[in-house]
């Protein structure tokens, strides 16, 4: 009876759990309201009418399009910053050279052989220029860094963006190319290439295209088989220890250079993933306007917090929807800035990023 | 299979054990001259202490063991090995782990994924392993967990086994970072100033447990220490360092009545 009493006091019950964990987060809980209220309020106003409704989805497709997209973007920079704690300014760069590799390889392949093998093989050959790239880079680069300090990096991956820059044209010119032929199969279920949902009340049939849906399976593909990496294998380890204490992770028996080399590739893979997909839409293969999509992938690693994989994903993807519905709820001139609005908020909240690491400090 | 507490698990081969012999070393960083031919040797499964004043050269000595410093002159060898043309991740294939003067802990994970890092060598896990969880990767796992776990034991610290390192006081993390080392499974343990900042008692239950690696496991010890009462008790020989030269070398007894070290070192401080 006397122990039963005991362990009833030391624990909590739920309601005071929760009521400690409001007291602890008023301000997330403050934010909280206020975004469920928008939701209800955007909920509402989608289930008023067809149109409506159709809008909603419409938003809501084209959100989670380019927020898988930026969403990629952001990967690649986690995956630098997880492993070496460098934030990669060339990152933009890297996206332009991939893109265009891609692009090469397509003419050269196109014209010979049918549409999907000619895209699987694009693709293997992106990859292992990347997987190259990589490797490079961390021989010529990257490796007389070693022992310096981290902003000097930081510093060389910006004049790494210039000089890829410079060589991307003088190679391929400075305008924009368009990809020979599709990227992403836009006929996969039907003919149209498209979802046809016909709403009532609404002028037009709401259409959905296929690529979008591909693009969104793309991205969740790498994302699962890096986390599984990270998680599970020993390298992906090997990688995280390294980026916590080189000298620590050299002991354990753990090379750097092989690690450097890896992360960077696997940082220019998913660059180039991004690189051919931007390729595939309205901006095309531009060795101008790929890096600006790529600073947009900025504000995602900072809200989901720089080290973390599923916070680059759920980052990108609440920053496409915000993106999409503040253009179209409220004015399309706000949807550039509704990211970092959001973002200044979430830090204020959580300094570290919605899935960031919290560095612990003992004085 | 379960292990008695000093019993080394040695389900991987042993790290074979070899004589450590550093021949003719000579180090400089410009005009500064951090050792001067200094030689020695250490026999397997011995204790082995490096003592000196600050600036001594003593942690130059190790780090040059480890291949983080390369000496203009001379060679170390561990076996066969000359560990100067070595990469400083060869180290732990070779058999020989480290424990640092500041603490070089993985501080965002737990105990027990600092201990795992430790057996990193010795997994032979790949990517298609991982994917297939169940099976190989996973034997392998249990194996790796098992030799942690008895580590642990060894080293008591069970309580804070999954704790995040960064939250742990300073003994305790000294004593993470060994049982990191001990994972590798050594041959030879480089311990820098394993002892330094701790109070007698946590003094004590390290010494006990640098006596039972040495002991039940047979590894081979080189530590650098300040604390002379724990280094004249524990160690088999010890070499002084001054200046980086190596001003004596022999059993406790032989070094205390040493002259040289007498004046250097040990005259200054006992009187």
């Amino acid at each position: 009876m006397t122990t039963n009493t005991k362990t009833e006091t030391l624990k909590p019950s739920i309601v005071e759990k929760i009521v400690a964990w409001v007291r602890a987060n008023v301000l997330l809980c403050i934010v909280l309201v206020v975004l469920l209220g928008v939701m209800i309020a955007m909920l509402r106003q989608a289930f008023s009418s067809g149109s409506e409704m159709q809008k909603f989805i419409r938003l809501t497709y084209a959100g989670l399009t380019d927020g898988s997209l930026l969403a990629l973007i952001a990967l690649g920079l986690v995956l630098v910053y997880k492993s070496t704690d460098v934030i990669n300014f060339a990152h933009g760069e890297f996206m332009v050279i991939g893109g265009f590799v891609g692009y090469q390889l397509l003419v050269w392949l196109s014209p010979n052989m049918n549409a999907p093998l000619a895209v699987i093989l694009a693709v293997v050959g992106m990859v292992i220029a990347a997987v190259l790239f990589g490797i490079l880079l961390e021989r010529f680069v990257l490796r007389p860094m070693i022992g310096e300090p981290v902003i000097s990096v930081i510093m060389v991956t910006i004049g790494l963006s210039n000089v890829i820059a410079a060589i991307v044209g003088l190679v391929w010119g400075n305008n924009a190319q368009r990809l020979p032929i599709e990227a992403l199969p836009n006929n996969l279920f039907n003919e149209s290439g498209r979802f046809e949902i016909p709403f009532e009340g609404a002028r037009r049939p709401l259409f959905l295209g296929h690529e979008n849906l591909m693009l969104i399976a793309v991205v969740m593909l790498v994302t699962i088989a890096l986390l599984i990496f990270f998680q599970r294998s020993k390298h992906g380890i090997a990688m995280r220890a390294t980026a916590d204490d080189q000298q620590a992770a050299m002991s354990m028996g753990i090379s750097i250079r092989v690690v450097f080399a890896f992360a960077w590739s696997l940082a220019a893979i998913t660059a180039a993933l991004a690189g051919l997909m931007i390729g595939e839409t309205s901006i095309g293969v531009s060795a101008q306007d790929i890096p600006v999509v790529g600073l947009r992938a900025f504000p995602v690693i900072i809200l989901g917090g720089l080290d973390s994989i599923t916070g680059a994903i759920v980052g990108g993807l609440i920053i496409g929807l915000v993106e999409t519905y503040t253009g179209g709820y409220i004015d399309p001139s706000l949807k550039e800035i509704a990211p970092y609005i959001l973002l200044l908020i979430v830090l204020m909240i959580r300094p570290y990023g919605l899935f960031g690491q919290e560095i612990i400090e003992r004085v | 299979m379960v292990f008695s507490r000093f019993e080394r698990p040695y389900e991987d081969n042993p790290a074979p054990r070899h004589a450590l012999s550093v021949e003719n070393v000579s180090l400089r960083f410009g005009g500064v001259k951090a050792l001067s031919d200094v030689s020695l040797d250490v026999q397997p499964r011995e204790i082995f202490a490096i003592i000196g004043p600050n600036g001594a050269g003593k942690t130059s000595l190790l780090n040059c063991i480890c291949g983080l410093y390369h000496p203009q002159e001379g060679r170390i060898l561990y076996g066969d090995v000359n560990l100067v043309q070595t990469p400083p991740h060869r180290l732990a294939h070779l058999g020989i782990a480290r424990a640092f003067q500041n603490i070089e802990l993985f501080t965002h994970m737990t105990v027990q994924d600092n201990l795992m890092l430790g057996r990193h060598i010795h997994m032979k896990k790949n990517i298609l392993d991982a994917l297939l969880y169940w099976g190989r990767g996973q034997r392998e796992e249990i194996e790796h967990r098992r030799f942690v776990e008895h580590v642990i034991d060894l080293l008591e610290i069970q309580h804070i086994r999954k704790q995040l390192v960064g939250s742990l006081a300073y003994g305790l993390q000294k004593r993470v970072e060994l049982g990191r080392a001990l994972c590798i499974n050594p041959g030879l343990i480089l311990l820098d100033e394993p002892m330094a900042g701790m109070n007698v008692e946590e003094k004590k239950d390290i010494v006990r447990y640098v006596l039972d690696i040495n002991e039940e496991w047979g590894v081979t010890i080189v530590l650098i220490e300040h604390d002379m009462g724990v280094v004249m008790d524990i160690s088999d020989r010890v070499a002084v360092l001054d200046f980086g030269i190596l001003i004596g070398l022999g059993t406790p007894d032989e070094v205390r009545n040493n002259p040289t070290v007498i004046q250097a070192y040990l005259g200054e401080e006992g009187g």
